[in-house]
C-alpha cells in the first residue's frame, strides 16, 4: 500500500476543490439553514455533482457508475467537508450504493444501482435505535409470516432519513437486543404504509430524521444480503462510511485551522500580530501535527478499504477515532484562538464546531472506536 | 531488467561468500553481539563483526549510493534495493553505526571540497574513522546559535579554544566535526563555521557525563588551545550555519525513529507488560482505565508510524516535516515509556540488586533516558517554533 493518490483520485480531489470554492462555498451552506430548506442540501447542486459522476463513484460500470473505489470517493467528501458543502453523498453515493452492491442480488443491482449513479434516487440506511451506536442493540423486530416480514420499531438520527427514496434499515430476526447475531438488512421504499419520519432540528443543520416502523409489511424480496447475516453485513458497510464519513472530517478540521492560521497572521493585539505570540504558536504548531496523523490514518482507511485489506475495521476504527479527536481539537482552539468573533453566528466557524459534535456521534464515537481498535488489536 | 536480474545474482552470490555465518539471522546466540561503530579505538569481541565490516566497506556498500571515487557502491536507487532486499532476506546485520555515515557524509557531499570528500568519505565508508557531533555548549543549548567556542584565524591555522557539551561517544570517536565562531563581530548566525577536528590534536580532551539512567554516551569536549589547519572547514567561511541546520534534520529524522515501539508480543511492549501485571480479562488488560490509556496511545503509535510511511511515499520532501517528526517520535517515546513504568506498579522503578529482573532495571534505565530524547536534536519547544514558523507561517 502506497500512501500516496494516484493520479485519478487526484483529478476527483482537485476537481472537488474547485468545484466546493466556485459552486458551495460555506455561504452555500449558510444560505440553506437561513432558509430552513427542508432538504438542507440542493438539488441542482446536487444534479451537478451526479453530472460529474459523484454519485456513482462506488458503482459499478456495468450499472452506470464508475468504480472509482472508496479513496476516489473519499477525497470528494474531504474537499467538500472544507466549505460544509451539503449533498446526498455520504447517505446515497457512499452507504446505499456500497450496501448494495456489496450484499444485494443481481435484480436488487439493476433496480437500483443505475437510478443512484443517475440520481434519481437518493438512499438513506437506518441503524442505530438509542442515544449511542450500537448496532448489537437492534430491537426493531422483523417477523417473518407467509412469506413477508412485517417490521415493528425505530430508527434515531437516520442521515438523509427525511427525504431519501429507499431506506436500507437494520432489523432483528432472531435473537435479542445486545446480540450481534440474529440480524437483517432490507431495503424497501421510504412511502411504503407504515412508515413515518420526523425531520429533526439539529444543531449542525444536516438532514437527519427519526423513523418509525408500524407493521411494515415487505416481502422476502427486500432482504438485503442473507438473513441473519445482517449484523455483519451492516458493521462492514458502516466501516465504509465511517472511512468517508473521517474524510469528510478532516477536510472540515483542516479548513477550520487554515482559517485559524489565516486570523494569526492578521489580527493585532497589543500592537503586535497574535500569530507572534508563543503560546498560539505552539498548539497551532500541536494542531498541525494532529492533522498530519489523521491524513495518514484516512489515507490509510481508504486505499485499506480498496486493496480489501484484512486490517480493515482496524483501520476504520483508527481514522474514525482520530479524525474525531482531531476534529475535537481543532473545532475548539479555532474559536478560542479567534476570540468573540468565533462565537458569533455571523463568522463561519460556529458551523464547523456544530458538524463536529454531531459528526463525533455518527457510526460510533471516539470512545467506540478505541475499543473496538483495542478489541481487535488483541488487549 | 536484465542488468538488475544479473545484478541480484552477483549480490546474492557475493553475499553468499562474504557475509560471515554469525553476521546473519539464525547465528548461534553464544557468539558475543557487538555494536559496530568502527573507528581507531574500536574493539570487537567477535571478530567476524570486523570481517564484516571491512568486506561492506571496501565495497563500498555501507554507503551505497555514493559515488565510486569517494569509496562508496556507486550504485543506483534500484540496485540498492536490491542490496537491501537480498541482505534482509538472510538476516544480514548493518555491518557500521556511523554518525559519519548518516550526519557527515550528506554535508560533505553538498558542501565539501573535492578535497574534503576524497580525504574523509573512504575512511567514513570504511569505518576507518568515527566521528562525533560538537554543536552544543554549556551557555548554548536551543539558542544553539549563540554558540562561543572560537577559532581565530591564525595565518596558517584556526586557533580553537572553548567547551562542546553532549558530544555522544566523544570518548570513542576519532574526529569531531563543530560549529566554532569564526565571525565574533558578526551577528550570531553569520559568524559560525563548520569545521573538522582530528581528536588527537594537542588540547583536545573528553569527559564522560553520568545521566540520572546511571550511564551515557555523552561527553563534554574541550578545546585548549587546539591548531586547525585552514582545509578543514566545511564550506564558506562563517556559512556554517545554514550547514547546521541541514544536518540538524538529517539528526531529528533519525531521533524520531525513536517513537516506534517494541515488535508487539515482544517483552517491551507495552502490552505484553500490561497484561503481565494488571492480569487478563478475556483478552482485555486487566484495569479498564489504563487499557484506555493503552488504547489512545497505540492508536496515535499507528497513525505516527502510517506518517512516517507516508512521508517516504510522498518522496520524504522532509525539511520542516523532520521537526514534527522529532516532536512526536520523542514525545511518543516519553509517554510510552511513563505507561510501561506505571503499568509495572511497584516492580517499574527498580534500580539495583538481585530482587529484580535485569530487564526490568534495564527499563528503569531506558525510562529515565527518554528524558533526554525531546531535548537532544532541539527540544520539543524547538520544534513546535520551527513548524509554527518555516510550515505555518507564523510572524516572528
Amino acid at each position: 500500500m502506497k500512501l500516496v493518490l494516484n493520479e485519478e483520485q487526484q483529478f476527483l480531489k482537485d476537481t472537488a476543490k474547485n468545484f466546493a470554492e466556485e459552486r458551495t462555498p460555506i455561504n452555500h451552506f449558510r444560505s440553506l439553514r437561513d432558509a430552513k430548506d427542508s432538504l438542507l442540501w440542493d438539488k441542482e447542486i446536487w444534479d451537478e455533482m451526479v453530472k460529474l459522476g459523484w454519485a456513482g463513484i462506488l458503482v459499478p460500470e456495468e450499472y452506470g457508475g464508475s468504480d472509482f473505489g472508496i479513496t476516489g470517493m473519499s477525497v470528494v467528501l474531504q474537499e467538500c467537508g472544507k466549505t460544509l458543502t451539503p449533498s446526498p453523498l455520504l447517505a446515497t453515493a457512499v452507504l446505499g450504493a456500497y450496501a448494495i452492491k456489496e450484499f444485494g442480488t443481481d435484480e436488487q443491482k439493476s433496480k437500483y444501482l443505475p437510478l443512484i449513479a443517475s440520481g434519481e434516487i437518493t438512499t438513506a440506511v437506518a441503524f442505530d435505535e438509542s442515544s449511542h451506536h450500537d448496532i448489537s442493540l437492534t430491537e426493531l423486530s422483523a417477523v417473518e409470516t407467509e412469506g413477508n416480514f412485517v417490521l415493528n420499531g425505530s430508527k434515531k438520527l437516520v442521515i438523509d432519513g427525511s427525504s431519501a427514496d429507499v431506506l436500507i434499515v437494520l432489523g432483528r430476526t432472531s435473537g435479542s437486543k445486545g446480540e450481534m447475531a440474529g440480524l437483517s438488512l432490507f431495503i424497501l421504499e421510504s412511502h411504503a404504509d407504515g412508515i413515518s419520519r420526523v425531520k429533526l432540528d439539529m444543531a449542525d443543520s444536516r438532514n437527519y430524521a427519526n423513523i418509525e416502523f408500524n407493521d411494515v409489511v415487505v416481502s422476502s424480496d427486500a432482504l438485503l444480503g442473507s438473513q441473519e447475516a445482517g449484523g455483519e453485513a451492516m458493521d462492514h458497510i458502516l466501516d465504509i462510511g465511517r472511512i468517508a464519513i473521517s474524510a469528510e472530517m478532516l477536510g472540515n478540521s483542516e479548513a477550520a485551522f487554515s482559517t485559524t492560521i489565516d486570523y494569526l497572521k492578521e489580527r493585532k493585539q497589543f500592537g503586535v500580530l497574535i500569530g507572534t505570540f508563543q503560546a498560539l504558536q505552539h498548539r497551532a504548531a500541536e494542531m498541525f501535527c494532529e492533522i498530519e496523523l489523521t491524513k495518514s490514518s484516512v489515507m490509510a482507511a481508504m486505499q485499506g478499504a480498496d486493496e480489501n485489506s484484512n486490517q480493515l475495521q482496524v483501520l476504520a476504527s483508527l481514522a474514525k477515532s482520530i479524525s474525531g479527536d482531531t476534529l475535537h481539537l481543532v473545532s475548539n482552539e479555532a474559536i478560542q484562538m479567534h476570540g468573540g468573533i468565533g462565537v458569533t453566528d455571523e463568522y463561519d466557524l460556529g458551523f464547523f464546531l456544530k458538524r463536529a459534535r454531531v459528526t463525533e456521534q455518527i457510526f460510533g464515537s471516539v470512545n467506540f472506536h478505541k475499543e473496538r481498535y483495542a478489541n481487535l488489536s488483541g488487549f | 531488467m536484465e542488468n538488475l536480474d544479473n545484478f541480484r545474482s552477483e549480490v546474492k552470490a557475493w553475499l553468499d561468500d562474504n557475509c560471515p555465518p554469525s553476521m546473519r539471522t539464525g547465528a548461534d546466540p553464544k557468539i558475543p553481539h557487538d555494536e559496530v561503530w568502527g573507528g581507531r579505538k574500536a574493539e570487537y569481541k567477535n571478530p567476524e563483526s570486523k570481517i564484516w565490516l571491512d568486506r561492506m566497506g571496501e565495497k563500498g556498500w555501507t554507503m551505497p549510493t555514493v559515488p565510486k571515487e569517494y569509496g562508496g557502491g556507486g550504485l543506483s536507487k534500484e540496485e540498492v534495493k536490491i542490496l537491501n532486499e537480498e541482505m534482509f532476506l538472510i538476516g544480514a546485520k548493518t555491518p557500521l553505526l556511523s554518525f559519519g555515515i548518516w550526519m557527515l557524509a550528506p554535508v560533505l557531499l553538498e558542501y565539501g571540497t573535492e578535497e574534503q570528500k576524497k580525504e574523509h568519505l573512504p575512511k567514513i565508508i570504511k569505518g576507518e574513522i568515527r566521528w562525533c557531533q560538537g554543536y552544543s555548549e554549556p551557555g548554548s543549548g536551543s539558542d544553539l546559535a549563540s554558540l562561543a567556542t572560537k577559532a581565530e584565524d591564525k595565518g596558517e591555522h584556526f586557533l580553537v579554544n572553548g567547551q562542546k557539551v553532549w558530544t555522544s561517544y566523544a570518548d570513542k570517536a576519532d574526529w569531531i566535526f563543530a560549529l566554532v565562531r569564526t565571525g565574533p563581530l558578526e551577528p550570531k548566525h553569520d559568524g559560525i563555521s563548520f569545521l573538522l577536528i582530528d581528536m588527537e590534536t594537542q588540547g583536545v580532551s573528553t569527559k564522560p557525563i553520568t545521566l540520572i539512567s546511571g550511564k551515557s554516551p555523552f561527553c563534554e569536549t574541550f578545546f585548549d588551545d587546539v591548531e586547525v589547519p585552514k582545509e578543514n572547514i566545511v564550506g564558506e567561511l562563517n556559512a556554517g550555519w545554514t550547514i547546521a541546520k541541514k544536518l540538524l534534520q538529517h539528526e531529528r529524522t533519525f531521533i524520531s525513529n525513536f517513537g516506534l515501539a517494541a515488535a508487539a508480543g515482544s517483552k517491551k511492549d507495552l502490552v505484553t507488560i500490561a497484561k503481565k501485571h494488571f492480569g487478563e480479562d478475556a483478552g482485555k488488560i486487566g484495569n479498564s482505565f489504563f487499557r484506555t490509556e493503552v488504547a489512545d496511545h497505540k492508536i496515535k503509535e499507528h497513525a505516527f508510524g502510517l506518517t512516517l510511511k507516508r512521508a517516504g511515499d510522498e518522496g520524504g520532501k522532509a525539511s520542516a516535516v523532520a521537526s514534527m517528526f522529532k516532536y512526536y517520535g520523542t514525545e511518543h517515546n516519553k509517554k510510552r515509556h511513563e505507561l510501561m513504568i506505571s503499568a509495572m506498579g511497584k516492580d517499574g522503578v527498580a534500580w539495583d540488586g538481585d530482587e529484580f529482573d535485569q530487564e526490568d532495571k534495564n527499563l528503569t534505565r531506558s525510562w529515565l533516558r527518554t528524558k533526554g530524547n525531546s531535548l537532544e536534536g532541539g527540544t520539543s519547544e524547538v520544534q513546535l517554533n520551527v513548524i509554527s514558523k518555516r510550515v505555518l507561517g507564523l510572524p516572528s
